[in-house]
Order: structure tokens, then sequence, then C-alpha cells
């Protein structure tokens, strides 16, 4: 695997220079039962298409990001902080 | 050295002679000259034995793309002769021959044995009885194969530079037309990277980086590995331009493989470049106009050429050419066999498809020259996603469809309009063996015989017969072996298609691949002194870190006895300050934190929201806004991921400072602690002014520190924190005031006899990815009554209510026998039901004791275990409370 990743810090880099955080699940607001708390440890939609996920500039500003991208390509679409304004994950 | 006079374009200095050994016997070459070229100039005809037959192999494309002159070099084997430069003084030795090259026994193969090596005969003739196979293995190792590694290897002395590189262009490929494609995007302004293994000097092209005498390797996700020397650069490049030439084509024919048989380009190189005479009389077999042009060269260069075999029916303008110097060139024939015994002595031509003796033709030779036409080297461009479709007019494989942001230009674009002829997939069958293959000694014989079991697409031969498997990785035998398919399967070639192009293109060492580019170590600020006190240093993690000083066991006794010290600087150190940090934390701990007056230390264990314990440590609030946490040292980095993670999730008001690298921390423990630590410092330390879970920031020495009067080790210890630059100074002045109280500096071994003589755990090493707070015996850690949400809180209240499978326990061992850590624990019917995760032994209960994961029903006091240690059993008593001093009195005191 290797792609270029734009970290809203620093700028275009190798994505060896990232962590992966996986993608953006919700994590439950109230009690889950334990089959809604097995799916939020365990499953991923896993899904062939864009997904947003988080990915951390381990080897830079060890800021946190959220990114859109195409599992199928490794394109990256965009990247932004989770506080940027226009950022639905930030409502 | 035999040379021929100056040569134009001759590589050689004639003027500087260097020395080096070919096994073990003296060889004087030029600068300049190869492994290859100084041993042939020398007369060695001779290179390699060959990988199943042991047959003579000689030099044959002297552009390292053939199997035939791979060889070892100070020790290293798979160094091809022909491309590598001689060095002064470098031992160069013969691979796969025993005793020697000249005299190799194992040449029975071929003599006697080649109807019992047929291909796959070692799946069906030593597999019986199964448990020799070892020993066949053995046997077999050592008949073929391509050399031997030293089993014990020097300490390496070089190591692999890992270099990225991003770019506008990659140009790969440094002949005519990738000059000319670098020059021109560098005339545009691009950012132009332009890679060439070849020997020849590239003149600087503006605005180009050349990376001279280097190989990429593959194509991968838009990255070409191009290695060069010790650096392995990894090149990331908008657009990819593939200058990769074209590969001159071997010719089936009997006895093809004799020294002496060479391809055309090989026998002008060794001419032109290093000003070696291929030979003395040449027989030419040739499908284009190259075969003609070599022997032209060849002739000039002062070689006889006996005859020219064009497969062609009309002559070509240089076929005339050649027939006015004199040279007799039959068109429309082709060469059936070479004959000689140790090298080539003569050859034998004959009209294309008629056979009979009347019709053939034997010459006198010592060289034979064959060109099959070119095949374009595809194989990087391939694995940058191009296609392939067969040209019948050229008789091989081109490319058909390239992806976008590629271009292709020269050889391997396909613009030679020589008019080429298509060999036959063998000729002379029948005379002798006809090779296909010679990296794994597959006959075109042998590729018929695949087909007859079965084995008749060109992927199902090529696992079978291991064709295109070996060094060359097909670009001597993947035409020939397709060809030999269509006519054994009588399919069209375009229907036999081609095998995957996978990297690596070049062989490479795996060291360039594998070896770790960057290993930083981490030293504490403290690190000198370990050193000179004789520390025994060792990786821990990243860090460099004392185990010992030379007697963990004294060192244990002595912090119970008087006093240690011990550089902690590796622990995590985070501040996590804000208004919010109170409740960040009561977030993110299973316990409480913002209850935590200022001043006071909690105990504090991370857990996932799948409630499994992800680290440990001790949380000091400083002020009402001002947390001071520390860490596991190995956790470090994931915990400030995992807090920052969670931040960035929900945006409160709090800031993290990673104070890990900044601050210095050292460990004064024992009974005499409290008495050294007071003649540095105006702190109060009386046990009532300074208690047990204390944090206090005072002076110590002079220098500002934070003081955490906590207990891993257990007894009266305060874990000093304070800027790394005072690391040296800190740790002598306590030393200094220790000496008189007997102090002594510990390291991390004597550490984990103490903290396992208290059961404090160490994560990672006690617990693993499924290790509960429940489990590990820490459920007074979760507060399940908490009123707000916290990580993990779900699963810890169902788990809180779920006896788990196995518990967190002490052991102890009556013999003396310390158990492997990792030692299975048995249940009672002998089926394995734990593990042991700590033993010691422990000077100051001497006796052994331990931790382990147990069936719950045995987790209780008194309960006897069986440990299985590789076999041998031994019994073992639990213990649930701490070893030493288990109501934490002396902790407290």
């Amino acid at each position: 695997m290797s792609f270029l990743l734009t970290c809203p810090n620093c700028g275009v880099r190798e994505v060896t220079d990232f962590g992966y955080g996986g993608e953006i699940s919700a994590r439950p607001r109230s009690r889950p039962t334990l089959r809604q708390l097995g799916e939020y440890n365990y499953f991923r939609r896993n899904v062939a298409g864009v997904q947003r996920e988080w990915w951390f500039h381990r080897s830079g500003c060890r800021a946190w990001f959220v990114a859109e991208r195409d599992t199928r390509t490794n394109e990256v679409l965009f990247t932004q902080l989770p506080a940027d304004p226009g950022d639905p994950s930030a409502a | 050295m035999s040379r021929l006079p100056n040569q134009p374009g001759e590589l050689i200095n004639r003027d500087n002679v260097l020395r080096f050994t070919f096994d073990g016997k003296p060889v004087e070459a030029y600068e300049g000259d190869t492994i290859a070229s100084a041993l042939f100039a020398a007369g060695r005809r001779t290179f390699s034995r060959s990988f199943k037959y042991h047959r003579r192999r000689g030099l044959l494309c002297c552009a390292g793309q053939c199997p035939n002159c791979i060889v070892a070099v100070d020790g290293a084997p798979g160094t091809r002769a022909c491309t590598e430069p001689v060095r002064e003084g470098m031992t160069v030795e013969h691979l796969n021959a025993q005793p020697g090259l000249d005299l190799d026994v194992m040449r029975a193969t071929d003599l006697v044995g080649t109807k019992f090596t047929p291909p796959g005969f070692y799946y069906k003739t030593f597999i019986r009885p199964r448990k020799l196979w070892p020993l066949y293995e053995k046997v077999l190792r050592h008949a073929a194969g391509l050399g031997v590694l030293r089993k014990e290897q020097p300490e390496r002395e070089w190591r692999t530079e890992y270099r990225r590189r991003h770019a506008d262009v990659l140009v790969i490929g440094g002949g005519s037309a990738g000059q000319a494609a670098a020059k021109e995007a560098a005339a545009q302004g691009d950012d132009v990277v332009l890679v060439d293994e070849g020997p020849l000097r590239i003149e600087p092209i503006a605005g180009v980086e050349i990376l001279a005498r280097a190989s990429a390797l593959g194509y991968f996700d838009g990255i070409v590995p191009v290695w060069q020397g010790d650096t392995l650069h990894q090149i990331r490049a908008r657009r990819h331009v593939f200058a990769t030439g074209a590969i001159e084509q071997p010719l089936v024919f009997a006895g093809n493989d004799l020294p002496g048989v060479m391809l055309s380009g090989g026998a002008v190189r060794l001419a032109q470049l290093y000003s070696v005479s291929p030979g003395t009389r040449a027989v030419v077999a040739t499908t284009s106009d190259r075969g003609l042009e070599a022997a032209a060269t060849l002739h000039d260069a002062g070689v006889e050429i006996a005859a020219v075999a064009d497969l062609r029916e009309t002559p070509s303008p240089a076929a005339r050419a050649l027939s006015e110097r004199g040279i007799e060139v039959l068109t429309d024939h082709t060469i059936l066999e070479a004959t000689g015994s140790k090298g080539v002595e003569g050859a034998v031509l004959g009209p294309n498809g008629v056979q009979g003796a009347s019709v053939e033709k034997p010459f006198k030779c010592d060289l034979v020259v064959v060109s099959g036409g070119f095949a374009p080297a595809m194989s990087l461009v391939l694995q940058a996603g191009a296609q392939t479709r067969y040209d019948p007019a050229r008789g091989c494989f081109v490319l058909d469809k390239v992806p976008p942001g590629v271009t292709v230009v020269g050889e391997v674009a396909g613009v030679d309009d020589d008019v080429v002829a298509i060999p036959p997939p063998v000729a002379g069958a029948g005379r002798g063996k006809c090779f296909a293959c010679l990296c794994e000694d597959v006959t075109a014989k042998d590729i018929g015989l695949s087909v007859e079991e079965g084995y008749d697409s060109i992927e199902l031969s090529k696992r079978y017969t291991t064709v295109t498997m070996g060094p060359c990785q097909g670009r001597m035998c993947q035409l020939p072996a397709i060809r030999l398919m269509a006519k054994e399967t009588g399919q069209l070639l375009e229907q036999v298609g081609t095998t995957t192009a996978r990297p690596p293109w070049v062989s490479v060492p795996m060291g360039v691949l594998a070896g770790r580019p960057f290993e930083p170590a981490k030293r504490s600020s403290i690190h000198a002194r370990h050193r000179e006190l004789g520390g025994n240093i060792k990786w821990a993690g990243d860090w460099r870190r004392a185990y010992d000083y030379g007697d963990p066991q004294g060192e244990a006794l002595a912090v119970h006895q008087a006093a240690g010290l011990i550089d902690v600087s590796t622990l995590g150190k985070l501040l996590v300050r804000g208004p919010d940090a109170g409740e960040f934390l009561d977030l993110l701990y299973p316990n409480r934190f913002s209850d935590l007056k200022p001043g006071r230390i909690r105990y504090g264990v991370i857990s996932s929201d799948a409630g499994r314990i992800v680290d440990d440590g001790t949380i000091c609030r400083i002020d009402d806004d001002t947390f001071y946490v520390t860490t596991t040292s190995s956790g470090a980095g994931a915990v400030e991921e995992w807090f920052s993670w969670w931040l960035a999730d929900w945006r409160m008001d709090v800031k993290l400072t990673d104070l890990t690298q900044g601050l210095s921390a050292v460990n004064l423990a024992g009974p005499n602690a409290r008495e050294i630590l007071a003649n540095l410092t105006d702190l109060d330390c009386s046990p009532e002014a300074f208690k047990y879970l204390d944090g206090k920031q005072a002076r110590i020495a002079g220098v500002e520190c934070l003081i955490l009067r906590i207990g891993f080790v257990g007894e009266v210890g305060y874990e000093i924190h304070f800027a790394a630059a005072y690391g040296e100074h800190v740790w002598d002045a306590l030393m200094e005031a220790g000496r008189e109280h007997g102090i002594k500096p510990f390291g991390l071994e004597p550490q984990r006899i103490l903290r396992l003589q208290k059961m404090h755990i160490l994560v990672g090493q006690d617990t693993d990815s499924e290790s509960t707070p429940f489990g590990a015996a820490m459920p007074w850690i979760v507060k399940l009554d908490k009123q707000q949400d916290f990580i993990g809180k779900w699963a810890l209240e169902h788990y809180a209510t779920e006896e788990p499978a196995t518990r967190l326990v002490g052991f102890t061992l009556g013999n003396g026998y310390v158990p492997t850590e990792g030692s299975v624990i048995l249940d009672g019917l002998g089926v394995p039901a734990g593990q042991v995760t700590s033993a010691r032994f422990s000077p100051v209960l001497d006796r052994v004791i331990g931790m382990a994961w147990v069936p719950s029903p045995l987790a209780r006091d008194g309960s006897q275990i069986t440990i299985s240690d590789e076999g041998r059993t031994t019994e073992a008593q639990i213990q649930t409370k701490p070893f030493y001093d288990p109501e934490g009195e002396v902790l407290r005191s």
C-alpha cells in the first residue's frame, strides 16, 4: 500500500508518515445491548468505495484528522481537522 | 591478460592494474573491467555449473541478464560477474560445483542421470519413505542451488539508506530514448529523475537527477524502488517513462548452453567495452540484422567468421555487405547444434525445417554467436498496469495498452523496424539437450513432458518445470518457453499468453530490502552514568536501558535493606491541562480523577471500549486544571495517540503536552530513601508531611522536581521527575547523598523482581489484548457507580457480572526451579488452561515467585496448579495477595 496524504497542518506526505485510525464510526450515546456493543467494537462496514476515516500524523505534527478515501483506489478526496468548519462530524 | 588493441569506446584504463582472486588464484584486471571480462581475458571460459545437471556454463549476455556468470563476491553469493566491476583485493568464488568449476562430480546427473531427473522428479522420487525427506532435502539442497550463505555472518558493516524522492517524471532506462525523454521533460520545467543500470557514463542533463548503476526493482502502487549501492531510493513520480529497452533472445538448439555460445550483444560488449576477443573463429546464427552487424564488428576486431546462418529467406543489405568481405552467409539457415566437451569446438548449420545429414554443414569454431531477435523488456511497465498482445510480425509479445501517466519510448515500445524471422521453437532436437531455460536446466523436452503430464498452460508448466523462475526471471526463457508450449499444445502464441510479471526485476540482496534502515536508540539523559557503573545495557523497546549492574539479586536486596536508585526516564509523561482536564480523565479511565485532590496521586488502568487493559500508570493532580499522567515505557506513544484521538472527537477544553522526552525521572526507594531525600531538599519529608501517594513540587539539589511518593517496588519510594538536562546532576547528587546510607543503583531486572513481589502487573507482560481489569484481579479500579460514561464502561459492566475463564494470580514454587515465562498451566485433565506470565527467584523471600493466568476455579489461595515447561511439569501453590508486604504497611510507613 502506498499513496500520499495531505496533513491539514503539514501538507502532502507519504502514507507511511501516518497512523490509520480506521473508519469513522459513532460511539453509542447510551448503553448499548451486548450485540450493539460487539458490533461497535469489532464490526466494520469495510466499504469498497469512499469512506470517512481517521488518520494520525504520527511522524509529524501528531494531530488526528479526518480523510475521505476511496478504498478501491486509495485516492484521497479530502482531509481536514475534525474541528474545521463544514466538517459534518463536528456537529 | 590477452586484449585486443585499443577499441573505440573501451571502458578499461590500461594504466591501472587491479588484482583480485578467483577461487583463491590471483587474477589481474584493468580498472573498468568487470569480474567476467577480466576472467575471460585471463583465459577462463567456464563461469558456473548449471543448477541441476552441473553442466559448464560460460558468458552469454555480458549484460547482467542471464544466470551463467553468477559468483560469490567476498562471501556473498548471487553476484553477476559480467556487470560487477573489479575492485582491488576482492575475493571471487564460483558457486554450485564440487570440488571445483573445472571438475564437478555432480556432472554425473547430466551424463547418466538425465532420465531419472525429469521435471518434478523430486516430487515423485523422494516422497517415500516420508520420514527420510529431511535426508533427501539435505542431499538435494547440496546438489542444486546458487551458493551457500555463510552460517556465521560477519558483523554487517554497511547498511542501506532509504531515500524518498518525489519527482514529476521518472525515466527508467538511460539509453538514447530514455535520455531524450528526460531532456525533453526537463526542458519543460519538470523535475526529472533518470535511472540507468548500465555501465556506460551518461553525460549530465540540466534539470535531471541521474542515478547511474542503479536498478529499478519494481513498480509498487506508484513507487519505484531503485537500488543503487548502499541506497534504496523510493521514487514517487507523477509520470513514468519506461525506456527499458529490449532483451536479446537466445536460440534453442542442441548444446545451446556450451561455453562459447554467446548472444551477439554479449560478444560485441566483450570486444568493444573491454577489448577482450570473445573467440578466434566464430559461427553466427541470427534471425535479424543484429547478428550480421555483430559478425561485422567481430570481424573488424580480428575474429575469423567461419559462417553466418541467417534465418531470413532474402539476404538483407547487411548480409550482402558481409558476403563482400568474403564471409559465407547462408540464408534460410539456422544452427542445429553446438559441439564440444568443455566448450564450443564446432557448430552444425542446416536449412530451416529440412532434416538430414546431406544438407547439414559442420564448421570448426570456438565461438557461436546467436541472435534470436529481441523481446521488449516489459516487466516493469506491466507491473505498472500495461497490457500486452502478441505481434506475429515480430514474433514476440509487445505492449498493447499503457495506463495513464505512463509513456514507453525506445525499443520497449517496439520502434525497431528490423526485419525479423521467427525462429523454430527448437532446432536440432534429438542431437542433445536443447535448453529452453538455463537458470533451472529446463530442456525443450522437459516442457513437452510437462504438457504430457497435464501441465498444459504456461502458468502451470512454469510451476512444474520452474521455467522462468530462476535468476533471469524469464529474460532468456519466457519467449522460448511460450513457443515450445504453443508447439506442444497446438495453440497460437496469443492463446498461450505470458506469465505474470512480478517484482523484483533484478536480483537484489535481502539486506537492501529488509535491512532496518533507521534504528534510533533512545537513551535517557543519565545513560552515560549507567555505562560508567558497568551497567548491562540492553534494548527495552526503543530504549537502551541498564538491565542490571552485575548483581540483580544484590541490587534487589539493597532496595529492601538500604536504598536503591533506578533511572525510570523511559516512563511516558503527559501533562493534561485545562478546565475540562478532570472530566476528560474521568471519561478515559474506569476510575475517578475529577475528585482527586491537588497534590495527591491515584493509580489508573486505561481500558478500551471492549473492556481490555490498554495501559496503566499513575496520575498526580498538580492543581485544579493540571494532571501529570505517567504511562508505561512502551505505551508512551500509544497513550498519547489514544488521548489525543478522543480529544479530537470530544473537543473538550484540554491541552495535551507530551513531556516524555523532556523530563527525566528516577525512583529512589528503600528504608533509607527518606533520609537521603531529606538531605537534598528543604521539603518536609516526614511520613506525616509527605504521605504515601502524595505528589509534591520541590527543589532537589537545586533542581525543580515533581516528587511522587509511590511504591512500584514495594519499599518507601520517591519517583522524582525533572528537566532532562539535569539528569546526571540529580543522579549524582542522590548517589552522593546516599553513599553513607548504602545506596546502590538498580536496573530493570531487579525492578522486575521487586514489582513481582508486590504483584504489580506489567501491562503487556502479565496482560494481553484479552485481559480485563476483573481478570487481572483489579476489580477495585473499575468504578461502575460513576455517574458519567467512560471508555470501556459498557463492556466492563458486562464483565463485572461474568466469571472470567482465567484469572491472574501469584504462585510460589518450593523447589527453586524458575519456569520459563510463557509456560503452560494445565488443568486437572492435563489440558492447557493458562500460562505463566512472570517468574523470578526472590532473594528476600528466598523462593521462586511468579504470576500466571489460571482457570478461575483454581484462583484461590492454596490451590495447587501444574506448570508444564516444555515437557517438564512442576507443581505450584497459588497466592492471591502480594508476596512481600501484603498489607502495604512498609509502603505507607
